[in-house]
Parts: C-alpha cells; sequence; structure tokens
C-alpha cells in the first residue's frame, strides 16, 4: 500500500497533496487508490471537503473544477457541464435529482491533506 | 412472510413508471411487491420529448430513470420480454421467452401502437411510424440517403413528425385527409394561419389527400393519390393516429371496446378486478387519452386506491393542450370550438404576424369557456386556469387576448395567478395545486423554482406550467412582505447594477472583500461569474488572479467540451488570416491532436485538448503571433466582416479593415453577456450584421449602425441606430452603449434583451447616446478607453506565469493523465466517445 500513513480500525488515510495544491475557495482533483477525489477548500471558514470527481449526471469527471459555495448556509458544488448541485455535507444532489455523490472524510495536518477511505 | 402483495406491470412506458414512482412514494414499508414486465430494449424514457432525440442523440437524456432506480426501490424491472398470454385463472402471465410470473393485480400499461390506414403498399421500405427511439433512428439512417419527405396526417404529432423531417434535412410534405391541419384542436381560422406559417418555413402542405397506394418495387418511390395526382418521395411517415394495445388484454377475455381499448370503470378496473389498465391503453366511458398527463392521474388513482381502498377515482379528463411546432406556439383549451349552446367567440387576427386568437364566452358572458391560439400562447396558463375555475371575466374580455397591443410590454402581469382559487390545478402532469405550491412558500421557506420542483415535483413533466409556477412563488413572496427585488442571489440583497455601483465607489477589486461587506454565506455559481464580470468589466485586472470565482470555462480560458477537454479558439480579427498562420494553426493541431473545425463565427476552432497541454499549445500560439480570442468569456467574441471594396465588385467601403479595427479595439471587454460584431461592405449584406449586437453596414457616405441583435433560440434583427456615420462617430457611439450596457444590464442578458427591457427602448438609447440626455458621454467614453488601455491578452499572460500554469494540471498528488477521457474516430478526425457511455 503506497501513500497509507496512519491506520485507524476502519479508515485508511491516504495523503492527497499540501494545502498550496487546493486553490483558495475552490478544489482540486487527486488521484486516491485509483480513484479520483475533488477536494474542496472553504478557506473563509477553514473547512475542506472531499466527494467524487465524477457527476452522476452525464458520469463527467469534473467536479473538483466545479464552483463551490452554500444554499442557505449548505456547502456545495456546481457541476461545469449543466450546473446541478450537490451538498458537500452528505452528497446529495440539491437540484431536484435523484443521484448522489460520495463523500469522504478529510483531515488537514501541518499543512498536508489527508483523505479517508474505508477499506 | 405472505402480508406481500404481488403487484404485476405491463409495460414500461411512461405512465407505467409513474405508477411505480406513485406507489413507492406511497408504500415506504414495501408492502407491495413490484414486477415490471417492458417489451422495449430500455427502461421507461419520455416520450413527450421523443423528437429531442434528433437533436441529442442520446437516450439517456430522455430516460425518467436509471435502472439503478429501479434496483434502489426494490422493484423487478425485466425489459425486452412483451407478455404474451394472461391466465386470468391461475393469475399469472407468460412472457415472450416463455418465463412466467404470477400476481395478486396485474396492471396493464400496455400505451399504445401507431394507427397504420391499410393501404396498399404501406408493407414497403422507406415507411415508418413515429412512436419509439427504434422508429427514430430507422428514420435517421433512411433519411441520409433521402431528398423528399411525406408525412400521412396533419395532426399534433404529424406536424411534430414533419419538422423532424426538415431538421433532417428533408423537404417534407405533409397530407391530410381533412380539409384542414390540427382538426381535433383547431377551428378553420386558426388552421389557416398555421398553415401559413408553417409554409413559409418550408413545408408543403396538401388538404383533402387521400392515398391510393404506394409505389416502388421494394422500396417506396412514390405516393398516388385518389385525385390522380402523384408525388415521388424517398420516405414516408404515418402519423394518422393512435391504436390502444389491447392484444394481450383482448386474448385473456377482457372486455375491449369496439374500436379498440381496455374498457374500465372509474376505478380503472377492467371486467375482471384483479386486472387494471392505465395510460393510453384504457378505454374510459369510450374516451382513450392520447395525451400523458391524464395517464399520470390513472396511476395516481391505481397506487392510491391500492393503498385505501375506494378513495379516489378517475374522473374526465381536461384535454387542453399547449405545443411548439416548429417555432409555432399552438394552443388549443377548454370547449375549444365554442360548442356550448349560446356561447359568444371573440377573435383576434393578425395575418402579417401569424397571430389568431380565439375566446369562447359563456352565454351569458360571464364566464371564458374555451378557445385557441395560434401564433403567441403566452396567455395560455392563465387563460387554462379562468377555464377551469370558472373565473369571472374582467370588464373588457377582449383585452384577455389582446393583452399586449402595441408596444407597452405587458408587465406585471404576473399578480393575475393569485387570483386562482387554491384548488386551481397549476401543474396537471403532476398533479399539484395553487394551494400546495404557496404552502410550499409560505410553510417550508421555498422561495426558487429548482426548491419547488424538488420538493413538490410541480413542474418536473412537461415543464409547460413553470412560467406560472414561477409568478406563484415571487408573488406569494411578495404577499408575506418579503421583497421580491431582482436580487443577484441568495447571498447579495442587491442587483447587478447596484453592485456595479457600489463596487466602484468603494474600490472593491476582489470577489472575497465584496462578499465579506456586501454579501453573506460562502457565494455560489450564480454570484461569482457575476461579480467576476463587474469586476472584469470595471478593473480589467488578469482575471485567473481569481480564477475559482469564473464560470467553467473562463477558469481554464477554454470552453469545457464533452469528456472534459477544452478547446483551443485564437483570435483572427476580421476573419482574416495570412496562409503562415493558418499553416501553424495545422501544425500545431497536428502536433497535439486536435479536432479542427471552422466556426460560425469565421475562425478556427481546436477542440480536444486535455487541460494539462493548453498551456504548451498557446506557447506555441502566441509564439507565432495569435492571442487568446476570447471563446470562452463573456465578452467580445468575433466581429465578422465580409469582403468589402478591396475585393468585391459591389463593396462601397473597406469592410475589412474596418472590422478588424473595431475587434481589435473591444477585443477581451468583459460584458454582463457575450458580444458580437459585423461589418458589411454593402447593403447585400454578406456579414449578417444585422443579427449581431453590433451590426455596420456600409452606405455611400460611411456606415449605417444596428444595435441590439441576437441569433440564438430567440433571433432578433439589430434595431437601426443611426446612419451615414463616418468611422470615428460610429466608435463613438459604440463606445458608450457598450458602457451604458455593462452598466444596467442584468448578468446573462444580451443586448437583444437588454434593450426589450430597457423603458423607452431604441428611442431612449438614441437621447442617451446621441443627445447625451444623461450628461454621462464623456465619462463612458473615459471607461471604455480605460479598457481599451489595460487589454493584455489572458492567454500570454498563464503562458509567461509559471505560478498560473501549475494551475492546469490534472491531479495535484500525481503526474498522471485522465485515463477516463476516451476518443473516437470520425472522419479521420477524433472525437470524444460517447457522451455517458
Ligand atoms: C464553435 C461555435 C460553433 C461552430 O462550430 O461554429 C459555437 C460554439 C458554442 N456556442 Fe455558440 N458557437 C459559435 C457561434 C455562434 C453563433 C454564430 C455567430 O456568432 O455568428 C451564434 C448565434 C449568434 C448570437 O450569439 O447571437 C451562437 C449562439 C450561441 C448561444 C445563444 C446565445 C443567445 O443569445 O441566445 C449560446 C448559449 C449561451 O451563450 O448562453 C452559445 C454557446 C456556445 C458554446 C460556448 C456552449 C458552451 O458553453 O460550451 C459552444 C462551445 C463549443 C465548444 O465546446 O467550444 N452559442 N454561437 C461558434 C464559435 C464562433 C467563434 O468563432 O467564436
Ligand atoms: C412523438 C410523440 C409526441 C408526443 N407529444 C405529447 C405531448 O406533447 N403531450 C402529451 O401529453 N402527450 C404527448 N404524446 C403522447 C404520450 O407520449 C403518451 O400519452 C404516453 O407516452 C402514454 O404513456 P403509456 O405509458 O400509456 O404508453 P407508452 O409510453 O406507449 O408505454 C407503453 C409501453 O408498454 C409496452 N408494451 C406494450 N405491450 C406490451 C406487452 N404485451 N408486454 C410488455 N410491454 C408491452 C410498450 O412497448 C411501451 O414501452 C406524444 C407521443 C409521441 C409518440
Ligand atoms: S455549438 Fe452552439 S448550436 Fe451547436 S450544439 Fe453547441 S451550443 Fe448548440
Ligand atoms: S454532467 Fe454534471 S451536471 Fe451534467
Amino acid at each position: 500500500m503506497k501513500n497509507a500513513t496512519t491506520v485507524t480500525t476502519e479508515i485508511t488515510w491516504y495523503k492527497a497533496g499540501t494545502i498550496k495544491d487546493v486553490p483558495e475557495n475552490g478544489g482540486a482533483c487527486a488521484m486516491i487508490q485509483g480513484n479520483q477525489i475533488a477536494i474542496f477548500n472553504f478557506t473563509r471558514s477553514n473547512e475542506w471537503f472531499a466527494t467524487d470527481n465524477m457527476c452522476p449526471h452525464k458520469k463527467q469527471m469534473i467536479l473538483s473544477k466545479g464552483m463551490i459555495g452554500d444554499i442557505s448556509g449548505e456547502p456545495k458544488v456546481a457541476c461545469p457541464f449543466h450546473k446541478k448541485s450537490f451538498s458537500l455535507k452528505d452528497g446529495n444532489c440539491l437540484s431536484g435529482d435523484d443521484y448522489s455523490i460520495k463523500t469522504y472524510p478529510i483531515k488537514v495536518e501541518d499543512n498536508l491533506i489527508y483523505i479517508g477511505i474505508k477499506e | 412472510m405472505k402480508n406481500e402483495t404481488q403487484i404485476l406491470v405491463i409495460g414500461n412506458g411512461m405512465v407505467g413508471y409513474k405508477f411505480c414512482e406513485k406507489l413507492k412514494k406511497k408504500d415506504p414499508s414495501g408492502r407491495f411487491k413490484i414486477t415490471v414486465l417492458g417489451e422495449e430494449p430500455r427502461p421507461a424514457y419520455d416520450r413527450v420529448h421523443l423528437s429531442e432525440y434528433f437533436a441529442t442523440r442520446s437516450a439517456d437524456h430522455l430516460t425518467m430513470a436509471p435502472l439503478e432506480w429501479y434496483a434502489e426501490n426494490n422493484i423487478n424491472l425485466v425489459l425486452g420480454n412483451p407478455v404474451v398470454l394472461i391466465d386470468r385463472e391461475k393469475k399469472s402471465v407468460t412472457t415472450f421467452s416463455g418465463d412466467v410470473y404470477a400476481y395478486d393485480k396485474l396492471i396493464l400499461a400496455t400505451g399504445s401502437a401507431a394507427f397504420v390506414p391499410p393501404i396498399k403498399g404501406v408493407e414497403k421500405d422507406g415507411i415508418y411510424v413515429y412512436r419509439t427511439i427504434e422508429d427514430l433512428e430507422m428514420m435517421i439512417n433512411q433519411a441520409q440517403k433521402s431528398k423528399v419527405g411525406a408525412v400521412i396526417g396533419g395532426g399534433l404529432l404529424g406536424l411534430e413528425a414533419a419538422k423532424a423531417l426538415l431538421d433532417l434535412g428533408l423537404k417534407p410534405h405533409v397530407i391530410e385527409f381533412a380539409s384542414r391541419l390540427m382538426p381535433r384542436q383547431l377551428d378553420e381560422a386558426g388552421s389557416k394561419i398555421l398553415q401559413e406559417k408553417l409554409e413559409s418555413l418550408g413545408l408543403s402542405i396538401h388538404l383533402n389527400k387521400s392515398t391510393s397506394y404506394f409505389d416502388g418495387e421494394e422500396s417506396v418511390t412514390a405516393m398516388q393519390f385518389a385525385d390522380d395526382t402523384r408525388l415521388d418521395l424517398d420516405m414516408v411517415v404515418v402519423s394518422a393516429g393512435i391504436k390502444p394495445r389491447d392484444e394481450v388484454a383482448k386474448k385473456a377475455g377482457l372486455t375491449v371496446g369496439p374500436r379498440g381499448g381496455i374498457e374500465v370503470n372509474d376505478t380503472l378496473q377492467t371486467s375482471d378486478p384483479n386486472i387494471f389498465a392505465i395510460g393510453e391503453c384504457a378505454l374510459h366511458w369510450g374516451m382513450i387519452y392520447g395525451l400523458v398527463a391524464p395517464g399520470y392521474e390513472m396511476a395516481e388513482v391505481v397506487a392510491e386506491n391500492l393503498i385505501n381502498e375506494h378513495s379516489k377515482e378517475f374522473r374526465s379528463f381536461d384535454m387542453s393542450t399547449k405545443l411548439k411546432l416548429i417555432g409555432v406556439d399552438v394552443a388549443s383549451f377548454g370547449d375549444a370550438f365554442g360548442a356550448e349552446e349560446g356561447s359568444v367567440a371573440i377573435t383576434y387576427e393578425n395575418k402579417d404576424k401569424g397571430i389568431y386568437k380565439r375566446l369562447n364566452l359563456s352565454a351569458d358572458k360571464k364566464r371564458v369557456i374555451g378557445g385557441i391560439l395560434v401564433g403567441d400562447a403566452e396567455s395560455y396558463n392563465m387563460l387554462l386556469q379562468m377555464v377551469n375555475n370558472k373565473m369571472s371575466l374582467p370588464p373588457d374580455p377582449e383585452d384577455l387576448i389582446l393583452g399586449s397591443r402595441g408596444e407597452g410590454k405587458s408587465e406585471g402581469g404576473n399578480a393575475g395567478v393569485m387570483s386562482l382559487p387554491d384548488e386551481a390545478l397549476i401543474c396537471s402532469c403532476e398533479g399539484i395545486t395553487k394551494g400546495a405550491i404557496c404552502s410550499a412558500v409560505i410553510d417550508q421557506n421555498i422561495s426558487d423554482l429548482a426548491s419547488m420542483k424538488k420538493c413538490t415535483k410541480a413542474g418536473t413533466g412537461c415543464g409547460g406550467c413553470v412560467p406560472m409556477v414561477n409568478d406563484l412563488i415571487s408573488e406569494t413572496l411578495k404577499s408575506q412582505g418579503k421583497v421580491v427585488k431582482k436580487v443577484l442571489c441568495e447571498h447579495f440583497d442587491y442587483s447587478r447594477q447596484e453592485l456595479l455601483d457600489l463596487i466602484k465607489i468603494n474600490a472593491y477589486k476582489n470577489y472575497d472583500l465584496v462578499l465579506t461587506e456586501l454579501g453573506k454565506g460562502h457565494g455560489c455559481e450564480t454570484c461569482k461569474p457575476a461579480v467576476a464580470s463587474i469586476l472584469a468589466s470595471v478593473w480589467n485586472e488578469v482575471i485567473l488572479k481569481q480564477a475559482t470565482i469564473q464560470d467553467s470555462n473562463d477558469r481554464f480560458l477554454a470552453n469545457l467540451q464533452k469528456g472534459g477537454t477544452y478547446s483551443v479558439v485564437p483570435r483572427v480579427a476580421g476573419g482574416e488570416i495570412t496562409a503562415d498562420k493558418l499553416i501553424v494553426l495545422g501544425e500545431v493541431a497536428k502536433k497535439y491532436d486536435l479536432y479542427c473545425k471552422i466556426t460560425g463565427g469565421q475562425r478556427i476552432d481546436l477542440f480536444g485538448a486535455p487541460v494539462h497541454l493548453l498551456p504548451d499549445i498557446w506557447e506555441e500560439l502566441i509564439h507565432a503571433g495569435f492571442e487568446s480570442g476570447h471563446a470562452y468569456g463573456k465578452s467580445l467574441r468575433t466581429v465578422k466582416s465580409c469582403v468589402g471594396s478591396t475585393w468585391c465588385r459591389f463593396g462601397i467601403q473597406d469592410a475589412v479593415s474596418y472590422a478588424i479595427r473595431i475587434e481589435d479595439r473591444y477585443k477581451g471587454i468583459r460584458s454582463p453577456h457575450k458580444v458580437k460584431m459585423a461589418v458589411s461592405g454593402c447593403v447585400r449584406e454578406c456579414a449578417e450584421a444585422q443579427s449581431k449586437d453590433f451590426g455596420i453596414i456600409a452606405t455611400e457616405k460611411g456606415w449605417n449602425l444596428y444595435v441590439c441583435g441576437n441569433g440564438g433560440a430567440k433571433p432578433q434583427h439589430a434595431l437601426l441606430f443611426a446612419t451615414d456615420l463616418d468611422d470615428e462617430t460610429c466608435i463613438q457611439y459604440i463606445d458608450r452603449i457598450m458602457i451604458f450596457y455593462i452598466r444596467t444590464a442584468e448578468p446573462l442578458m444580451r443586448t437583444a434583451t437588454w434593450i426589450n427591457k430597457l423603458e423607452g427602448g431604441i428611442d431612449y438609447l438614441r437621447e442617451v447616446i446621441i443627445n447625451d440626455s444623461l450628461g454621462m458621454c464623456s465619462q463612458f467614453e473615459n471607461e471604455l478607453q480605460l479598457l481599451v488601455d489595460t487589454y493584455h491578452c489572458e492567454w500570454k499572460e498563464v503562458v509567461e506565469n509559471p505560478e498560473l500554469r501549475k494551475r492546469f494540471s490534472t491531479f495535484i498528488n500525481s503526474d498522471e493523465t485522465d485515463e477516463t477521457m476516451a476518443f473516437s474516430e470520425m472522419r479521420t478526425q477524433k472525437k470524444p466517445a460517447n457522451w455517458n457511455a
């Protein structure tokens, strides 16, 4: 297992990069264990989120390039293709469609970003 | 656990699907086990919007719910396996492949098939019906080798099929047996107007025609008519009505009507109490409902009765329709022909504009009972509500159809929706009333359409009610004392114009500061690009300094495409390009394996670049003297030119030189929406300037300036603003209008919509720009000059700046490229592999 650092009972944390790699109030994509994971940085509130990079609408690998923001306080990302929005808390689609995206645990230690994957 | 009831649904069409959705919703505990047996190879799709398949060629786009939905809801969906036999004794069915399924309750949702009249030769190749995706695929294939096509049937579906043939590049003929088009929905006068309109669009319409036989060997080559005339053609679409799919029901001994259809009572039970029929296969009091809304209501009734026995009945259903035929609105509602005793009709006809409206009043002239609208159906929703809710008439009923007389725009007309009773059905597809919509606003704090759709499903069907839902939301908010001013979004309580002023006065230069000082929350995809555009219009700084507030195209200075690649469009001012530069474009395209196309804007687009190669590609282009074409920006796109007096024997001014001058002046300027211009060298207008935001046409003495034209989905000719201008004055006027537009338009508003909403219209614009009625002209000019002076090529900045270049990587923790990107070949160039494959 490359990159694996800390192992807890169920989650393995993988290093995804440094905080400088992700633009302020924006997103970037990391490749973790062969999966594209979108990472979002809410600089204003110092919050981080991680989700699948794939938008379920047309199955496009794109969400990390989407614009982030909030709807009534709920943090979200809007897909650049057709502007479907997804909650970054639970991955539910906020534009009235039935699909959702997967979210991942994320933590920042010493300016390094870690993504948690359930084994 | 034999508390479960086995529900078997035959047919996975629109109504069969809706039934599953409704029953699942009403039965969260899963008491009912659902199995669906469908004949078609794919899950239910939106047949109402079938014609969109010609444009998208994507079945997924039409799918009602993906396969996963059935799995998640525990529905056993079996496709491509029609039921051939029902054994009512054993309560089981047998499919084509011989599988047997048992049921407690059986739901027939088999829909209908196209009715094909028994005309001699109808079995020949090249003759199609218009009902399934497979039918459309066959038509697309045949159309490629065809020139002339005919549609049999001038009804609703026939005209839609004719439009499809037109879009496929054929010359369509419509053959109608009756003496007018859409005989079931329109009266003589309405049909006539529609016919003229359709003929002007290239359809040939033949009325009172009956077909004797189809001629040809294996494939059809001609139609022979009873009046001894003949039409040579390559393909035919039959659209002469529908025939309910009652064959399996009939074989099982269920009662069917004399002209087809499975007979049902008010709870949609067939002659066997354990079997129900819904949708287009059901015959209710002698009536087959060929529309989706009544089908959905039937699904609702059966689902509800399964949960609470005898709680709901199906009542005869309103057959009002509104549709857009080849860009012509047609609607017919209520008692369209005024059949009610003593009714009086008010009609309005405008042959020039192709508009016909008819309103039928009750004998006591107190109510509207129905009507017809052709050419302009904006008032349809409101009129339908007046009919259905028996609302009383205004003092001058003609206002209802003459509402927007003259030039005045009918603003504020949405208050009318509040006078509807609470029971008024607004979304008939989903059965949502006005009361439900208003209470969602009041009790659940819904304040926009997207959340309303999610909360109530209103507007998710055919979409026809969306304008009314919007009006109800904003009027309810207003009535609650919530101000509905045109604010940007939930993060800013300002309109775009107010924000622009505030940003300028306070000299705010970045989004974060604007949000902290003037807004709240984290922002969103509406306010970020809008503020980005304002900042760029006011300060013209490098937009990538604030990359994450730029719309996706702006963020990577390239247009995002299917599959996630980007396009490269260098500026080719005025469309003039040297042989050397053409060679460079070719070489770069070859080196990076890019698809090449000449655009509609007189330049060359190179498609299919992965994000990490963009800086390398641009580096080479910039080295060869190219600069960004801003194809990604809400800013000046192209200034098209015609060859003008340098080469053309008719040319009276040098259009190319002037176009290049104009393009170089306005390039890179950010505006509320994109801006396009064109310069033509004489009145023949080969540059199509009158469809542009700014169009310039040469005269003997100088230039005529046209403004606020638009192509796109709602084309609008540009308006003549001033005549015989010299080079300098023309530019001066454009300078002033540009800034006036940038300052006052709403986000994503093209100049055409802007002038339509500008009080006083073009006359007022002339006052401000030519007569300087606001005293702002010199300020406008200075502001524009600042933007010209601060021009920079955005790509040059990136290429020369390693920090910015780094942003164009695919992954932050690896140099891999995105392996999910896939391409295939087409006409020897590359193309993205299937969208959503
Ligand atoms: C490449 C091109 C089609 C072509 O192959 O010829 C094109 C491609 C796109 N057009 Fe266009 N338009 C192109 C000429 C036009 C024209 C013709 C013209 O400019 O003479 C029009 C009608 C004229 C007009 O705008 O008034 C046109 C009206 C639109 C519209 C509708 C605008 C409207 O006001 O209704 C959109 C949608 C929008 O902007 O919201 C659009 C949007 C788009 C987008 C940007 C969609 C998008 O957001 O990705 C397409 C980008 C494709 C891509 O992946 O790169 N495109 N588009 C043309 C590029 C011209 C250029 O050199 O820059
Ligand atoms: C081009 C077009 C445009 C239209 N436009 C409009 C419009 O603008 N507005 C409107 O309200 N309506 C419109 N309609 C009509 C609308 O599509 C129908 O009313 C609606 O689809 C009916 O739904 P349904 O489920 O009853 O039938 P269908 O959608 O036809 O579904 C029936 C399904 O049952 C299957 N089936 C049949 N027999 C069997 C069997 N023995 N075993 C298994 N499966 C079987 C069929 O293959 C089919 O998939 C349009 C229709 C067409 C074709
Ligand atoms: S290029 Fe323009 S017209 Fe063509 S598909 Fe794209 S947006 Fe539509
Ligand atoms: S692909 Fe994401 S919204 Fe369409």
